[in-house]
C-alpha cells in the first residue's frame, strides 16, 4: 500500500516539477496553477503513503532515515502550499516541486532498514519534538529558497541586468515578505523543537544538552534565525542580509538532517533509534 | 456620407494648448449641444486622453464640418487661431477611421501600448451616447474600435513592454516594490521628463508626492496638478525619510545626495527599500549610492536599457499592430459603403412595392368577384414577380459594387430605375 501511494506521490511531483518548470520558462498563468493542483494532489498521496507507513511500522516511522526524508518532503511541501495561499510566488513551486520530488525518491532509494524502536522514544514528548522540528524545517527551509531567488532578482537589479530572470522572478518586495513569514513561523517551531527535546532529555537522560553534533548544529542554525529575527525587529535588517542569513540557516538544517545519517556517534542518529530485530 | 476627425496631440502640440482645449470640451453636455447645433454634423464624439483632444464626426458635407469643429475649438479661451490652426490635423473617412482605430489600440500614444486610453475613449463614447450625439455609424464604428483594440491587445505583444524611460521606471518600480499603491514619490526638480514620470506613477496608484524644486513657485504649481506639496531642496535629506520613489531631474552641475547621505537617511528609515531614479545630465545622485544595500539607483541610461531591451520586439508587433488597424479600417469602409447603398435599395423595393399595389388594385377591380385563395395568389405572383425582378440588382449593389466607382454606379442605377423623378427631369 505505502509503495503505491509513494509512487504516485511522486509522480505527481515530478509532474508538478514539470509544470513549474515550464511555468518558468514560458510564464503562462495556467501552467503554475496545474503545477499547484499538482502538487495539492501529491499531498494527499503523501499524506496516505505516511499513513500506511505509520499502520505499518507504528506512530515513529521517521526513526529511519527514508521515513524522516518522507516526512520531511511532506511538511516542506504543505509549507509552501499554505505560503501559496497568502504569498502568490508562483516561482517559488520550481523550485520546492523538484526538491520535494527529489527528496522523496531519495526516501524510496535508500534502503529501509527498520527495527525495533527504543521504548524511551515512544512517548509523546519525542512526537511533538518530531512535528515541531519538521514543521519548523520545512519553514525555514522555504525561507532558505525564497532567499535564493531574493538573491538573483537583486542582483538582477543592482547590476541592471534586465534580462531572462528579472522578467520572471517576482518583486524584492515580495520574496522580502516570505522571508518575513517563514522566520516568524519556523522560528517558534525550531524553538520548540528544542525546548521540548531538551525537556524530554532531562526527564529520561537526566540532562538538558548533550553536546552531540545535531544538537550543536540545530544550535547553529536556530543562533543565525535568533539573530536575524531580532535584527529584522530592531533595527530593520531586510533584504540582501536577511536572505543570506536565511540561507546560511536553511545549510546548516539541511546538514542537520542528513548528516543524522552520517555521524553514527549522535544519540540523534537513526542508527540509535533503532536496535535491529 | 463623410467621417471627418480633427484634432490634436502630443506630437502637434505643446502642453499648455493642449489644456486649455481639455478645459473647453470637460463640460460635456454644454459642448455636445454646441457641436449637434452645427448644421453640418449629423453625429459626434469626442475625446480627451491626457495627450490629446479629438472630434470625430459624421456628415454629408465634409469641408463645412471641419470648419464648424475648428470653430467650435476655437472658442476655447485664450486660444489664438493661428496656434490652433498650426496644431490641428484632420483626417477624412478611411484616415479617420485608421486614425481612431490607433488611438484606441495606443499605437499614437506617447507611451505605445500603455492600455489606459481604451478606456478613456470608452468613457467619451458613453458621455456621447448619454448625450444622444452618436447615431447608426459612429454607434458601429465605436464598437468596432473597441473591439480592434482589444484584437490589437491580444494578439500582438504591443502592451507586454516598457516602452518608454518613464514606463520604464515604473516596471522597475514594480520588480522592488511588487505594487506601487499607496507608496511616496518624491520629484526633486520639476522638468518635463519628471512630469510625465509622475503621471504615470499617479496612475500606478502611487498615493503621495512631495516636489522638491529650486524654485518653490514652480513646485506648487505641479504639486497642486498632482495633489502633492512642494518643499525647498534644502529638506531634501528630512524627506527621503517617508520617500519610496524618488526621481530626480535638476539642472545641478555636482551631485545634490552624496551616498554618505543616503547611507545615514537608511538607517533613519530602518532600511525600507528605495528607489532613486536620475533623469539628469550631468548626473544628480552619486553613482556609489548604488553599493548601499536596499538601494536602487537607476540613471537615464540605465532605463533606456529597459527599452532598448525590448525596441526590436516591439517594432515587430507595431508592424503587426499596424497591419491589423489598417484591415480593420478598410472592413468598417467597406461597411460604411453599403450603408449608402441602403436608401437605393429601399426606395427599388418601395417602388416595386407601389406598382405591385397598383397594378393589383386594377387587375383586381376588373375581374370580378374572386375567391380568398384567388386573390391571395394572385398578390403572391405579383410581388414574386417583383422580388425575383429586382433581386440581382440588388445583389449586385449590395457586394459587387466597387468602392471607388460606388458614387458614379449608384447614379446609374437610381437613373435606370427612374428613382429620382424630379431631379432626372
Amino acid at each position: 500500500m505505502g509503495a503505491f501511494f509513494s509512487g504516485l506521490t511522486l509522480f505527481a511531483y515530478f509532474l508538478a516539477s514539470g509544470l513549474f518548470l515550464t511555468f518558468f520558462l514560458t510564464q503562462r498563468k495556467g501552467l503554475s496553477h496545474c503545477g499547484a493542483w499538482s502538487m495539492a494532489v501529491g499531498l494527499v498521496n503523501h499524506t496516505l503513503a505516511i499513513l500506511a507507513a505509520i499502520l505499518d511500522q507504528g506512530l515513529l516511522a521517521v526513526a529511519t532515515f527514508n521515513g524522516a526524508l518522507l516526512v520531511f518532503a511532506w511538511a516542506l511541501v504543505a509549507a509552501s502550499l499554505l505560503a501559496f495561499w497568502r504569498h502568490p510566488i508562483q516561482v517559488l513551486g520550481a523550485l520546492v516541486a523538484p526538491l520535494a520530488a527529489l527528496i522523496v525518491s531519495g526516501s524510496l532509494i535508500f534502503p529501509s532498514r527498520m527495527g525495533v524502536v527504543s521504548p524511551t522514544l515512544r512517548s509523546f514528548w519525542v512526537y511533538l519534538h518530531i512535528i515541531l522540528a519538521f514543521g519548523g524545517s520545512a519553514a525555514l527551509t522555504l525561507a532558505g529558497l525564497g532567499g535564493i531567488l531574493y538573491l538573483l532578482q537583486e542582483r538582477q537589479l543592482k547590476n541592471k541586468n534586465f534580462g531572462f530572470f528579472y522578467r520572471r522572478l517576482p518583486s524584492l518586495e515580495q520574496l522580502d515578505a516570505l522571508n518575513y513569514r517563514c522566520l516568524t513561523v519556523g522560528f517558534p517551531l525550531l524553538t520548540g523543537a528544542i525546548v521540548t527535546g531538551s525537556l524530554y532529555a532531562q526527564l529520561t537522560l537526566g540532562r538538558f544538552w548533550s553536546w552531540d553534533p545535531k544538537e550543536l548544529l540545530t544550535l547553529v542554525a536556530w543562533l543565525i534565525y535568533a539573530v536575524l529575527l531580532h535584527e529584522r525587529l530592531a533595527v530593520g535588517w531586510r533584504g540582501r542580509r536577511a536572505a543570506l542569513m536565511a540561507i546560511g540557516g536553511f545549510l546548516f538544517l539541511m546538514i542537520t538532517l542528513v548528516g543524522a545519517n552520517l555521524w553514527l556517534s549522535s544519540y540523534h542518529s537513526f542508527a540509535a533509534f533503532t536496535q535491529p530485530p | 456620407m463623410n467621417l471627418v476627425l480633427v484634432g490634436l496631440n502630443h506630437k502637434t502640440a505643446p502642453v499648455e494648448l493642449r489644456e486649455k482645449l481639455g478645459g473647453l470640451v470637460s463640460d460635456d453636455e454644454a459642448a455636445y449641444s454646441h457641436l449637434q447645433g452645427q448644421p453640418a454634423v449629423q453625429e459626434v464624439l469626442f475625446y480627451r486622453t491626457c495627450n490629446r483632444v479629438e472630434v470625430l464626426c459624421v456628415t454629408e458635407d465634409a469641408p463645412a464640418a471641419t470648419q464648424q469643429v475648428k470653430a467650435f475649438l476655437a472658442r476655447a479661451p485664450e486660444v489664438s487661431p493661428a496656434e490652433l490652426d498650426a496644431s490641428l490635423y484632420n483626417y477624412l473617412d478611411g484616415e479617420a477611421v485608421r486614425h481612431l482605430f490607433r488611438v484606441a489600440a495606443s499605437l499614437d500614444a506617447l507611451v505605445v501600448g500603455e492600455p489606459q486610453i481604451l478606456g478613456q475613449v470608452k468613457e467619451a463614447y458613453r458621455q456621447a451616447t448619454r448625450n444622444r450625439a452618436t447615431g447608426a455609424v459612429l454607434n458601429r464604428l465605436m464598437h468596432k474600435t473597441f473591439s480592434v483594440a482589444k484584437k490589437v491587445r491580444t494578439e500582438t505583444g504591443i502592451g507586454d513592454h516598457a516602452v518608454s524611460v518613464s514606463y520604464a521606471a515604473v516596471s522597475l518600480g514594480r520588480k522592488i516594490f511588487g505594487n506601487l499603491a499607496g507608496k511616496t514619490a518624491l520629484l526633486v526638480g520639476a522638468g518635463e521628463m519628471a512630469e510625465l514620470a509622475l503621471e504615470h506613477l499617479k496612475r500606478q496608484g502611487v498615493a503621495r508626492f512631495i516636489i522638491a524644486n529650486r524654485t518653490l513657485e514652480r513646485g506648487m504649481k505641479l504639486a497642486r496638478r498632482f495633489g502633492g506639496v512642494a518643499v525647498s531642496l534644502e529638506e531634501l535629506e528630512e524627506q527621503l525619510l517617508t520617500a519610496d520613489i524618488v526621481i530626480s531631474s535638476t539642472g545641478s552641475d555636482s551631485h545634490i545626495l552624496t551616498a554618505g547621505q543616503v547611507r545615514g537617511v537608511m538607517r533613519r528609515r530602518k532600511q525600507r527599500p528605495l528607489f532613486l531614479i536620475d533623469i539628469a545630465v550631468p548626473r544628480d545622485l552619486d553613482p556609489r549610492i548604488n553599493d548601499l544595500d536596499n538601494v536602487y539607483l537607476y540613471n537615464i541610461d540605465d532605463l533606456k536599457e529597459v527599452v532598448e531591451h525590448n525596441l526590436h520586439r516591439r517594432r515587430e508587433e507595431a508592424v503587426k499592430a499596424e497591419r491589423l488597424v489598417a484591415e480593420e479600417a478598410l472592413k468598417f469602409m467597406d461597411w460604411l459603403a453599403t450603408l449608402a447603398v441602403f436608401p437605393t435599395i429601399v426606395s427599388l423595393r418601395e417602388k416595386a412595392q407601389a406598382i405591385c399595389q397598383a397594378e393589383l388594385k386594377k387587375t383586381l377591380s376588373q375581374m370580378g368577384p374572386l375567391s380568398e385563395e384567388q386573390q391571395q395568389a394572385l398578390k403572391v405572383l405579383t410581388h414574386a414577380v417583383a422580388h425575383k425582378l429586382l433581386h440581382d440588382p440588388i445583389m449586385y449593389l449590395k457586394n459587387n459594387h466597387h468602392r471607388k466607382r460606388s458614387r458614379q454606379e449608384l447614379d446609374l442605377i437610381r437613373r435606370i430605375f427612374n428613382l429620382d423623378p424630379e431631379s432626372s427631369s
